[in-house]
């Protein structure tokens, strides 16, 4: 090709990394440049906007920030940005301005691509080396949004203020003025600290509030001298100081609650009241939570829903990472199944026998998306009497399953759902069906293994979930064969690996075909994860929460299972991402069915790259958990 | 911004020359011109075009190179520039050589410049022209069609060194012309320089085309707001 545009092409070789390209290629690339010039102090890219090209800086100087403000980078000449926005969904992620006056020249994003595929220097400079580099795309996701990284424990600014049960309130009202606190916790020396690892409350027996002394103390006229625990509320909700910010305002919304206690192991922090996290709360679906509560029929309720695939695009768009989308989700859904419990028990009026309705799968484990079936079954009270009360239960579990399908949950197909008798054990029944899975672990167990596996209460007497968790973690590590029969089916789905191979081979072709990203990506995932975490006994439902103690527990070689958080987390945003966009940009339907050619040159090698560690999970559990091992 | 004398009313001379053409290239021109003077410079698609001549006398010096690149107030398109060699009827001066850097060679070599005639009017149409120094554009264009059609082209402009000898004389203030204070110079490469605007070391048609298209958008950005009708900036 002529070199038309001489200066710009001299320019381009003298700079990395186009002085790597052959003199052809900076040419034409010369030729198809747009420029673009910033007067001082102007703003080059907004956060979140839309970015098509690469900017390669020709005079002048450019400082990129993060999105709180912080500087992130400074360029000059020769400098380049834009591509973490075209590496990662074509939004600018470092906002860029002008610190002189800047000539820029853009490279459009399809000649960018053009040029990573055909220049291997040109692509590795925007890389990383090897396995960084999806840790990397991970964590630069992370590092530029506050909400994601943002945990309880940073909203904590003082000690904990805490009195004694028998304190009276007026020590109380003394102690909160001194202190300039709005809550205190009430501590009972004389409680035994449970051995229970999940009972994280400690000494603490309860909270007393500004609004518990007006209504509980000067309203009623209680004399001065009364103790603590006398108007203390007892409903106490935990969070640990490692939620997420996030998780704080929706345990709030969800018990209707104004003070949150954080503890660590067992000792309590600290408290944060709704005012600490009122700046964070700007997320639409704490507003689609308050709103399921307030829905005053089926009706309603599924008009409602309506609205939940905006709510998940918008989450998806102010770039949550997957592990709060799937929490804010699988709150939303277990909103509704609590909105749609409270009318059936209007309707149909008091339990005879108290019960716990559980969820199963993806919404036990906080990782349900936008398309998700209804998996979910009922504990009942041992004193249940099939004759006198199953009556009632079908009546209830029928109107929560229609109800929950007519807001946009499937029925599940493997009719795991509490309107089948089946799923309507006592609690000592689950704990007989539970013992018998693991003790015999036939092909149908082993494949209810990856729903009922994964359970959280969702309302009435969820300590009866908590149970059978119990129950399950502490059965299922004894059990090795049951371990390896749960290994070797968690080798059953495979990544589309051959896929990437066949993908580079019809580069040029159409692509009609598309990899399900849920059925060979996150699922599989999560049954290696499930495994691990049984194995240590751990009673974490959430599949990073079990990453988190299989971590803790050294279970795996050194760094495999940040590995696996990096692949779990890299694919399910790309899932998530993929469904945002199809209720966005296509209106239709969102599915787990991706056609990778969708996806950038450096999108393709890191999913590669998580499907690989995958693969290499799937062959690792083959000796880690091998029945032969187990007979030792 | 000091405001120019007496403008014309480029609409109007627009329709009166499309009354009395007989050219096609030349209607389609005229009939394809913007003629919304309140247009915000924001949504106005420009095209800026440089000459390179054999020299600067209007009687006998003729066209050599013509350079041109479709710009707006945020982008410059590098990929739609054209740029064509011609045989000037009049022959090259030595020092025109040094200038331009095109060769006897090349200019021996190339077509008269009535085969660039349709290529260099539809890239023209429905733009405006953007130039460093209008007399010179506007000479050469209408003389090289007169002698090829009949009938020359008449055409409005935003000429780069007139936005630069408002923005200097707006700076010198009234003080500085009481006193008569001496302008900066306001030649491409002098007037860049204000800008931060980077030395190119060609000065061949098509590179003075991007040279003044960025001047544009750099004096756009310091001296206009995005808002700033069209009319205002046409001479």
């Amino acid at each position: 090709m002529q070199a038309e545009h001489v200066d710009i092409a001299q320019f381009l070789s003298d700079h990395a990394p186009f002085d790597d390209l052959p003199e052809e290629a900076v040419n034409k690339l010369a030729s198809q440049v747009e420029i673009s010039y910033f007067r001082v102090g102007t703003q080059i890219l907004n956060y979140g906007e839309d970015i098509a090209d690469l900017y390669v800086i020709r005079t002048g100087a450019v400082e990129m920030y993060r999105r709180d403000g912080e500087l992130y980078n400074r360029l000059t000449v020769g400098g380049i940005f834009g591509q973490m926005g075209l590496l990662m969904n074509r939004k600018v992620r470092f906002p860029a301005k002008a610190l002189e006056d800047t000539l820029v020249y853009c490279i459009n994003v399809e000649l960018f691509n053009q040029y990573c595929d055909e220049y291997d220097v040109f692509a590795d400079f925007f890389e990383a080396d090897g396995n960084v580099r999806l840790h990397q795309a991970v964590v630069e996701q992370a590092d530029s949004n506050d909400l994601t990284t943002a945990k309880v424990k940073s909203l904590l600014h003082r000690d904990v203020v805490t009195v004694a049960k028998d304190a009276s309130v007026q020590m109380v009202a003394q102690l909160m003025t001194q202190e300039s606190v709005s809550s205190v916790l009430v501590t009972d020396a004389d409680k035994p600290i449970s051995d229970d690892p999940d009972d994280d409350d400690g000494q603490v027996v309860g909270i007393i509030t500004d609004r518990d002394l007006r209504t509980s103390v000067i309203a009623n006229g209680l004399s001065y001298e009364a103790p603590a625990a006398q108007i203390m509320q007892t409903d106490l909700v935990l969070l640990d100081s490692n939620a997420y910010v996030f998780e704080a305002v929706l345990a709030m919304l969800r018990d209707n609650i104004h003070h949150l206690p954080v503890v660590v192991k067992k000792k309590p922090i600290g408290v944060i009241s709704q005012s600490d996290i009122l700046r964070y709360e700007s997320q639409s679906s704490l507003l689609l939570v308050r709103g399921i509560l307030a829905q005053q029929s089926v009706e309603d309720l599924a008009h409602y829903a309506r609205q939940l695939p905006n709510v998940f695009v918008r989450m998806v768009n102010e770039d949550a990472n997957s592990h709060m989308i799937g929490t804010a989700m699988a709150v939303i859904g277990r909103t509704f199944k609590q909105r749609l419990l409270d009318l059936a028990e209007e309707k149909f009026g008091p339990p005879p026998v108290p019960y716990c309705f559980i969820a199963l799968g993806s919404m036990a484990r906080d990782e349900q998306l936008i398309v998700t079936d209804q998996d979910n079954a009922i504990i009942l009270d041992n004193g249940f009497n099939e004759e006198l009360h199953d009556e009632y239960f079908q009546n209830l579990a029928d109107f929560v399953c229609d109800g929950l399908a007519e807001c946009g949950y499937k029925y599940c197909e493997g009719e795991i759902m509490a309107s089948f008798k089946k799923w309507r054990l006592t609690r000592e029944q689950w704990q007989e069906q539970f013992a018998d899975w693991m003790a015999e672990p036939k092909p149908q167990a082993l494949l209810h293994s990856s729903i009922f596996f994964d359970l959280d209460g969702v309302y009435g007497k969820n300590k009866w979930a908590d149970e059978l968790k119990r129950f399950i973690a502490t059965e299922g590590r004894k059990n090795k064969r049951f371990l390896a029969n749960l290994a070797s089916n968690a080798r059953n789905r495979t990544p589309p690996l051959g896929f990437f191979k066949d993908f580079v081979l019809e580069h040029n072709g159409q692509h009609k075909r598309s990899m399900n990203l849920k059925r060979r990506g996150t699922a599989p995932l999560s049954d290696v994860i499930r495994v691990h975490a049984l194995a240590i006994g751990s009673r974490k439902q959430n599949s990073f929460e079990r990453l988190e103690d299989i971590i803790d527990a050294k279970l795996l070689p050194e760094g495999k299972a940040q590995d696996l958080r990096d692949a779990l987390e890299y694919i399910a945003m790309v899932r998530i991402r993929h469904q945002a966009w199809q209720i966005e940009k296509l209106d239709e339907a969102p599915d787990n069915d991706l056609e990778p050619h969708l996806l950038s040159p450096f999108e393709q090698r890191n999913l590669k790259e998580a499907f690989a560690i995958l693969d290499k999970a799937q062959n690792f559990l083959k000796f880690r958990y091998s029945a032969n091992s187990g007979m030792k | 911004m000091a405001k120019q004398g007496a403008k014309l009313d480029w609409p109007s001379r627009y329709q009166q020359q499309l009354k009395v053409s007989k050219q096609p290239l030349i209607q389609e021109f005229y009939s394809s011109a913007i003629n919304d003077l309140s247009m915000p410079i924001s949504d106005v698609p420009m095209v800026a075009l440089d000459f390179e001549t054999t020299g600067l006398n209007f009687d006998g010096d003729d066209i050599v190179s013509v350079g041109l690149v479709p710009f707006n107030s945020k982008r410059i398109f590098c990929k739609y520039s054209k740029h064509w060699i011609v045989q000037p009827r009049q022959k090259l001066a030595e020092e025109s050589i040094v200038i331009h850097g095109i060769t006897h060679s090349e200019v021996s070599e190339a077509p008269d410049f009535s085969s660039i005639m349709e290529p260099l009017l539809s890239a023209l149409n429905g733009k405006v022209i953007v130039v460093h120094f209008a007399p010179i554009e506007r000479h050469f264009l209408y003389q090289a069609l007169q002698a090829r059609l009949g009938e020359g082209l008449e055409f409005a402009v935003i000429d780069t060194l007139d936005l630069e000898t408002r923005a200097l004389k707006a700076k010198q203030g009234i003080l500085g012309r009481l006193f008569n204070s001496k302008l900066d110079s306001v030649r491409l490469a002098d007037s860049r320089i204000r800008y931060s605007l980077p030395a190119y070391q060609n000065h061949n048609a098509l590179n003075d085309a991007i040279a003044t298209a960025e001047l544009l958008q750099a004096q756009l950005a310091y001296h206009y707001r995005s808002d700033t009708p069209l009319g205002e900036l046409l001479i």
